[in-house]
């Protein structure tokens, strides 16, 4: 039901659409997604008011190399959808959709900090777990995860054990 | 003051009503309860703008979860909201039963429901129990977390640990219910009863306690859902959003209960959800000890679940099953999907993606106090210093969980 009619809606804007387990996945352009977003939230039929949550997953080796996750909510209508936008390239850019959903902030300076993504139009987009020194972008497949860059010089115990006075 | 007569020329006070003062308060900061930094700009003792920092303890936990087995994710789930663990194993293991289109044992779904039930019982003891301390009431704070050891009394005697469980696995769990469960359980609501009632008595009604929260913190209903506030958070604001009755899963739709909400949005009215959702929460475990059904815990599947130890150490293909499972891990079919449980602060997410491997190749989590925390700046820019204890407070923000 809720299918057809965003297909209906949308028929230009989705790229793909799948159902996997119960959930619904819509893929689409960058180019045009915050329009998209936007009606999702406005108009009454989707009411997707709550952005439950955003993230990246990194592919490496496919193309597109990214996937931007969207997960939306809407609370009245108790519906559920999953959307993602495809993007590749050294820097990888979608728009952002603070506009839209306040939550979007926080979630997409997270995302920017993990994967280097870069949200077109945040107002404030900055590392926020990492520090802002750190170099790379901890969740993408090619930052080896033992990859260590203390702020404060680490002192290994073995190579330099701490002698005590005595 | 008047300055001394030969400073006269050499110091020209300034106004001090129009200055605006830069104070970074944390990240170790004796009334907040975790690791957090708020970069204040400050008029007089007015916030002005509020730049508040995370991520002092992130650990990297989605990271991690990519390098090791299903099955090793549990002990990391464990130290997300480390205030109630078992609502952290329950999502992330149904996550993966989903993604496995496996279906558990009824018992299994009672059991780690009753479990879901105790641990938000005890997270909303610490977070309530916190608030009150720092507002003053230390009397209400101990109180409060001599009751939560009833719990972890309860929660030990069935997981074997008080706080980092690692109960919960893919299928099932390490362990059932003790025989005795539930004359503990009743020893411990009799006690944790007494409790309530006093702390209700001596807070809720309090002048001081109420004007401290009263009208602080507050963030109007559109606003809270715009944020993506859930949990305590949001029903305060007057939203009777929850995962349990919104999107159930394990057995919440056989059970009966209320959701609280408010009507302030402001920090009083968390409190009374809170303090509400405890009973509530009381009147679902005894209904689901009640209803409790005969039978296993755990699935018997041998591609998910590890054999029996007696078939491990005197069989051929018991040994070989095990060993599988050890080192290759479940083989989760590819595909993804997103879970959400309630946990205590709010929408707790597993949106978990598989790439057929024995090993996750992405994990997230949602985290219900990440967007608390992006909301605080809204909640407080015109308030005043101390009404950012009480609104962190009432966020709950756990730092294992907000950083990861």
């Amino acid at each position: 039901m809720l299918v057809e009619k965003i297909k209906a809606r949308f028929g230009g804007e989705i790229l793909s659409a799948q159902n996997e387990r119960d959930e619904e996945t819509f893929t689409i352009d960058r180019e045009r997604a915050y329009d998209f977003f936007r009606a999702l939230r406005d108009e009454p039929d989707f009411d997707f008011n709550f952005l439950t949550d955003l993230t990246a997953v990194d592919w490496l080796e496919r193309k597109p190399r990214y996937d931007v996750v969207y997960q939306l909510n809407s609370l009245n209508l108790a519906h559920r959808i999953r959307v993602k936008i495809g993007v590749d390239g050294p820097e990888p850019w979608v728009p952002s959709v603070v506009g839209v959903w306040g939550a979007a902030d926080w979630l997409e300076r997270e995302c920017f900090d993990m994967f280097g993504i870069v949200f077109k139009g945040h107002p404030d987009l900055r590392r926020i777990l990492m520090y802002d020194s750190f170099e790379g972008h901890p969740l993408r497949k090619d930052y080896h995860y033992n990859k260590r860059q203390p702020i404060v010089p680490e002192i290994d115990p073995v190579v330099n054990p701490i002698r005590s006075s005595r | 003051m008047a300055l001394p007569a030969r400073w006269k020329d050499k110091i020209v006070p300034s106004d001090p009503s129009d200055e605006i003062m830069e104070l970074q308060m944390g990240p170790s900061h004796p009334a907040s309860h975790g690791t957090i930094k708020f970069n204040l700009k400050l008029d007089g003792e007015r916030i002005v703008d509020c730049d508040v920092e995370v991520g002092f303890l992130h650990r990297g936990f989605e990271k991690m979860c990519e390098q090791g087995t299903w099955t090793q994710c549990f002990p990391y789930t464990d130290r997300l909201n480390y205030a109630s663990p078992c609502i952290n194993n329950v999502g992330f293991a149904l996550a993966v039963e989903r993604l496995l289109a496996i279906d558990t044992t009824e018992r299994c779904k009672y059991v780690r429901l009753i479990m879901s039930e105790v641990a938000r019982i005890a997270d909303h003891l610490t977070c309530l129990g916190m608030a009150a301390s720092e507002v003053g009431a230390t009397t209400v704070a101990f109180y409060m977390l001599e009751a939560r050891e009833f719990l972890y009394d309860l929660i030990e005697s069935v997981t074997g640990a008080r706080l980092t469980v690692t109960w919960c696995r893919v299928g099932g769990m390490t362990h059932d219910l003790p025989a005795d469960f539930a004359d503990r359980m009743k020893a411990s609501f009799a006690r944790l009863d007494q409790v309530l009632g006093d702390c209700d008595k001596l807070l809720s009604r309090n002048r001081v306690f109420i004007d401290r929260m009263a009208g602080v913190g507050k963030l109007a209903k559109e606003e809270a859902i715009s944020y993506g506030l859930s949990g305590p958070l949001l029903r305060a604001a007057g939203v009777s959003y929850d995962v349990r009755k919104a999107h159930p899963y394990l057995v919440y739709d056989r059970m009966e209960f209320e959701v609280p909400t408010g009507d302030r949005g402001d920090n009083y009215d968390r409190y009374n959800v809170r303090f509400q959702e405890m009973y509530q929460s009381k009147r679902i475990i005894e209904q689901a000890l009640a209803a409790l059904p005969e039978g296993p815990v755990t699935i018997t599947d041998p591609k998910v679940v590890l054999p029996e130890k007696e078939k491990v150490y005197n069989s051929i293909e018991g040994l070989m099953n095990h060993f599988k499972l050890i080192m290759e891990g479940i083989h989760v079919p590819a595909g993804e999907v997103y879970q959400a449980v309630e946990g205590a602060n709010g929408e707790l997410g597993f949106y978990i993606v598989s790439d057929g491997s024995g090993r996750p190749y992405r994990v997230r989590v949602r985290p219900p106090c990440f967007l608390g925390m992006g909301a605080l700046n809204k909640m407080l820019i015109g308030r005043m210093i101390p009404d950012i204890i009480t609104t962190f407070g009432m966020i709950n923000m756990i730092g294992g969980e907000c950083d990861r």
